[in-house]
């Protein structure tokens, strides 16, 4: 690790505004990096070659004045993103070898602010899981360690564990991800880092491998929550070839960090408190609610009384929509095809071995979910308890500005706990996935570590729209935890 | 006229409802920018979309929509301001996102009727159940290769309209007058060109049989009916199949058959258990389709005058039969024609000649309208050289005869042949004196009594005056001169 990779992205686009460095040499020290941190994983792809030539560009650019808003910056781009000529896999075997012809609405939108592209960030298979260990590329391994003298390697969080564990190793300066159910913000907490899922509409889906439609959002990681702001404002924005995307201007994201949240109403869903999540959790909480009150906001008790259904719902809809989402896999245009005596033996032997397991299942979940004599018991119950668990968070923002709340149940495991009950490791997202439901925005911030010094986040909830409130209440706390811990990994590759 | 069917139970009558997926007239396909042109060489018109790319989304194409609304319109049916994309998921090479966007529960499209017009001269009223849009599949190709098949996604994705009727019809020919009907109102509103032989009309054909008074039987759906002929076809071997399936001691089971035009028969083609769940569900990449307000009336102030109201039209303020007037409505540019025709002539001499005359030999030389040699103004001329005695009508077939083949207009070919009908009393008057001189056998007979032979005179006087001469006047001065 070098003063290169460990700095934040607006410090690095003023270095490069004064010419202290180029854009060539960040992007070489972080290439650099990668190469050293090969272990954790990261990527599934890595383009030194093409991130270097695109530094070039952007050099040059700067050089003649026309710099883009994050000129320059080397980052990592979830491989759910398809990229033009670059291989694009969503972790699966399926598209082993699929290299898309056309690019990404949001990952046009940052070749167009100037990024420069590490490569492309190991996930879990089609976005599917909270631990980064259903990637048919292998696991991600955390660049955190615990401190208690136990040297397992942990989970970096998923789905978007390589863009997290990238981020927070020094590898990259920020990177892209997608949240369908807590996809950023736990990978985010787990890591130590911010990320933030803007509000459904925000971000294009257009050229994203789509997992549940009406759920997935592309967002934002950074290692703090300026940094955050500014790339989300660059992936942001319409999209005609997006159906669901939202025809409404972008603010200047990290312009609203400017401001503070004094008389800022932050609502504390009591339903949140569950039973069996750790003490040390619930003092995170705590103290969070106890920054924000110094910071000078009201803190409100509010209910959110749906909040338990909202785990079930979520895995009747998202499988469902993904047992459809998946179905052009099939073998017969691209991607990976294993012949059989005729055409369903040919799509049985391609998709079994073209999807691991969790992907399998949750297109079972999913269809079974979707068939006849059982739609209505469960998609379109599904669909009303959505309405429901919307509804109570617009009743609650009728009289907060921001909801806090914890992002997880529990600071990163070990790879392979939690992996033989695939409930215990839905559990995870319990606390992310009702902003899902709604559509609303939310991000988590390092708040603090654990007992064995391991990040913990804190996530913040906003309105719709209100991605400005979120960052906002964010930023508060984040200047209150003064959050500086970094991961051994880190530490230990500069000492 | 239902077609009652005798069995050995009694009388049974066939109960029919049809699935019309008509291929919306549009530059691009339903949810993509591709060209929608029949006929392109394989695989030229595919999207990212069209092939179901990974990340690729569906957009709706406006255009789509409004000719939907339009054909409502047409169907006299109810528009729904709101409806809903559903997909409909199931596996086939031709169909590359496994699920085809459909409408299910929500369709644009509500209850309509229309008026079909049957070979007895009576008309009748078919209820339409719904129109929903939908994408077409592509085209597997099985016939190229000894153990691969193809795939051509030209088609995948073009827009269809799914028009449902209600089991209203009740026999090949009233199924045979509602396909024509419907195909006639999609190409007056140029929503569909109707072409069967490309693929851009096609049907599905539901049909039970009861005895008359009982409730509906169970159905079968007949897929794979590409032409007026085949859906007759497909219909009397299915009526016969379940009558016999009935009558001895079976069931008719609810399933979709397939009509093989080669052995011409029915045959199931999926058993209960092979029987696809398509796990319909919106669609969560479109938003519901909430038509603004005022399109409906915008479009409905674009609308030309349907097929039936100009049949109306035509028999009341023309004094048409219902035969004519459905013959002339026919096509639109057959009904323009016609209009432009009459002109100042009568309307049901002019009927006569474009129906008898010149759609006979068109029909003969196999030519569209629109390649007529002679236009509806040269048409009109020669029926006003008739109308004020210019010719005779016997003369104007020879006329027409040579403004078919040459395109002159009828006057100059009167002229020029001299074909001038002749009305001078004093010329007629002297042939027949001639006429009369040279058979005083015939005139004793007529005189005797043999009234026939009246023919026989006019026919001289004609022949001398090489058919010039005015029926009327040979008419009346041969009865002066031999009484």
């Amino acid at each position: 690790m070098t003063d290169l990779t460990n700095m934040t992205m607006a410090q690095a686009l003023k270095s490069l505004d004064n010419k202290d460095f180029t854009s060539v040499e960040i992007t070489q020290a972080h290439i650099d990096a990668m190469a050293q941190a090969k272990d954790l994983n990261c990527f599934i792809t890595e383009t030194p070659e093409l991130a270097l030539e695109q530094a070039a560009a952007s050099d040059a650019r700067r050089a003649a004045g026309n710099a883009g808003a994050l000129d320059g910056i080397p980052i990592a781009m979830k491989d759910l993103f398809c990229t033009k000529g670059v291989r694009t896999t969503a972790a699966s075997g399926i598209l082993e070898n699929f290299i898309p012809q056309y690019e990404s609405t949001v990952s046009q939108n940052l070749l167009n602010a100037g990024t420069v592209s590490l490569g492309k960030a190991n996930l879990d298979q089609f976005a599917m899981g909270s631990s980064n260990t259903t990637s048919k590329f292998g696991n991600v391994i955390s660049p955190w360690k615990k401190q208690n003298g136990s040297n397992a390697d942990l989970v970096p969080g998923g789905s978007s564990g390589g863009s997290a564990a990238a981020v927070s190793a020094r590898i990259a300066m920020a990177a892209t991800g997608t949240d369908t159910g807590g996809s950023i913000r736990q990978p985010a907490a787990f890591c130590g880092l911010a990320g933030i899922k803007p509000t459904y509409g925000r971000c294009s889906r257009w050229g994203v491998v789509a997992f549940a439609s009406s759920l997935d959002q592309a967002g934002a990681f950074a290692r703090n929550v300026e940094d955050s702001a500014l790339l989300l404002k660059s992936m942001c924005g319409f999209d005609p070839k997006d159906s669901t995307s939202a025809d409404i201007t972008v603010p200047d994201f990290a312009a609203a960090l400017t401001q503070d949240i004094k008389g800022k109403k932050i609502g504390i869903p009591k339903e949140y408190r569950i039973d069996g999540v750790p003490d040390e959790i619930v003092k995170l909480w705590d103290n969070g609610i106890d920054m924000l009150k110094d910071a000078g906001a009201e803190i409100i008790d509010v209910s959110l009384p749906h909040t338990k259904y909202a785990l079930p719902t979520y895995y009747v809809i998202a499988p469902a929509e993904a047992s459809s989402n998946l179905a052009r896999y099939d073998g017969v245009r691209y991607g990976t095809r294993v012949e059989g005596d005729n055409l369903d033996k040919t799509y049985e032997n391609t998709r079994a071995a073209g999807f691991g397991d969790e992907v399998i299942r949750r297109i079972m979940i999913g269809t079974y979910a979707l068939s006849s004599g059982y739609y209505d018991a469960y998609y379109i119950k599904a669909q009303k308890v959505r309405r429901l668990i919307s509804n109570d968070f617009k009743s609650v923002f009728e009289k907060c500005d921001a909801l806090l709340t914890p992002t997880a149940p529990s600071a990163a495991f070990a790879i392979g706990e939690n992996e033989d009950d695939p409930v215990k490791m839905y559990l995870n997202d319990v606390f992310t996935i009702p902003a899902s439901l709604a559509g609303l925005p939310g991000m988590s911030v390092p708040a603090g570590l654990d007992s064995d010094g391991l990040p913990l986040g804190l996530q913040i909830i906003g309105r719709p729209w209100d991605e400005e409130m979120v960052l906002r209440v964010g930023q508060t706390i984040e200047t209150a935890a003064n959050f500086t811990a970094q991961p051994q990994l880190a530490t230990d590759k500069a000492a | 006229m239902s077609a009652l069917i005798k069995g050995e139970t009694g009388e049974w009558e066939i109960v029919i409802g049809m699935e019309i997926h008509a291929q919306v007239t549009a530059q691009s396909k339903l949810f993509s920018g591709s060209a929608a042109d029949f006929g392109a060489e394989q695989n030229t018109q595919v999207s990212f979309v069209d092939a179901a790319m990974p990340g690729m989304l569906p957009v709706l194409n406006k255009v789509c929509v409004e000719q939907a609304v339009k054909t409502g319109l047409g169907l006299n049916a109810v528009i729904n301001k709101t409806s809903i994309f559903a997909r409909k998921n199931y596996f086939y090479a031709d169909l590359p996102q496994g699920y085809q966007i459909s409408q299910f529960e929500d369709p644009i499209v509500g209850l309509g009727k229309i008026e079909i017009d049957l070979p007895d001269g009576t008309t009748k009223d078919i209820g339409i159940t719904r129109l929903h849009l939908e994408q077409d599949a592509g085209k597997s190709i099985h016939d190229q290769h000894p153990t691969k098949s193809f795939v051509d996604l030209n088609r995948s994705g073009c827009a269809l309209m799914e028009i449902v009727s209600e089991p209203d019809i009740r026999g090949p020919e009233e199924a045979a007058a509602y396909i024509n009907k419907i195909r006639m109102i999609l190409r007056y509103l140029e929503t569909c060109d109707g072409n069967m032989d490309e693929g851009s009309m096609r049907a599905d054909v539901n049909i039970s049989v009861r005895h008359p008074g009982d409730e509906l039987g169970t159905r079968a759906e007949i897929k794979n009916v590409n032409s007026v002929k085949a859906i007759g076809q497909a219909i009397d071997f299915e009526v016969a199949r379940q009558i016999e399936l009935i009558e001895g001691g079976g069931d008719v089971v609810q399933e979709t058959r397939l009509w093989d035009p080669v052995k011409m028969e029915t045959r199931s083609m999926r058993s209960k258990e092979e029987a696809h769940d398509y796990r319909y569900f919106p669609d969560p990449d479109l938003l519901p389709l909430v038509l603004e307000d005022g399109l409906i009336e915008k479009i409905k102030a674009t609308l030309p005058e349907l097929p039936d109201e100009k049949k109306h039209r035509f028999m009341k303020d023309y004094g048409l039969s219902l035969y004519d007037s459905s013959v002339l409505i026919a096509e639109k540019s057959r009904a323009e024609y016609f209009e432009n025709v009459i002109n100042d002539n009568d309307p049901k001499l002019s009927a006569n000649w474009v129906i008898n005359e010149l759609l006979g030999i068109l029909n003969k030389e196999s030519k569209a309208l629109e390649d007529s040699p002679i236009s509806a103004e040269q048409l009109g001329g020669l029926i006003a050289l008739i109308t004020d005695d210019t010719i005779s009508g016997k003369i104007a077939k020879e006329v027409f005869a040579e403004m078919y083949t040459s395109g002159k207009d009828a006057a100059v070919i009167v002229d020029e042949k001299g074909l001038k009908q002749v009305t001078d009393t004093g010329a007629i008057d002297a042939i027949i004196d001639k006429v009369i001189e040279a058979n005083p056998d015939n005139v004793e007979k007529y005189k005797g009594g043999k009234d026939k032979l009246f023919g026989f005179f006019v026919g001289q006087v004609m022949k001398e005056t090489g058919g010039k001469a005015n029926p009327k006047i040979v008419n009346d001065l041969l009865k002066k001169k031999l009484s």
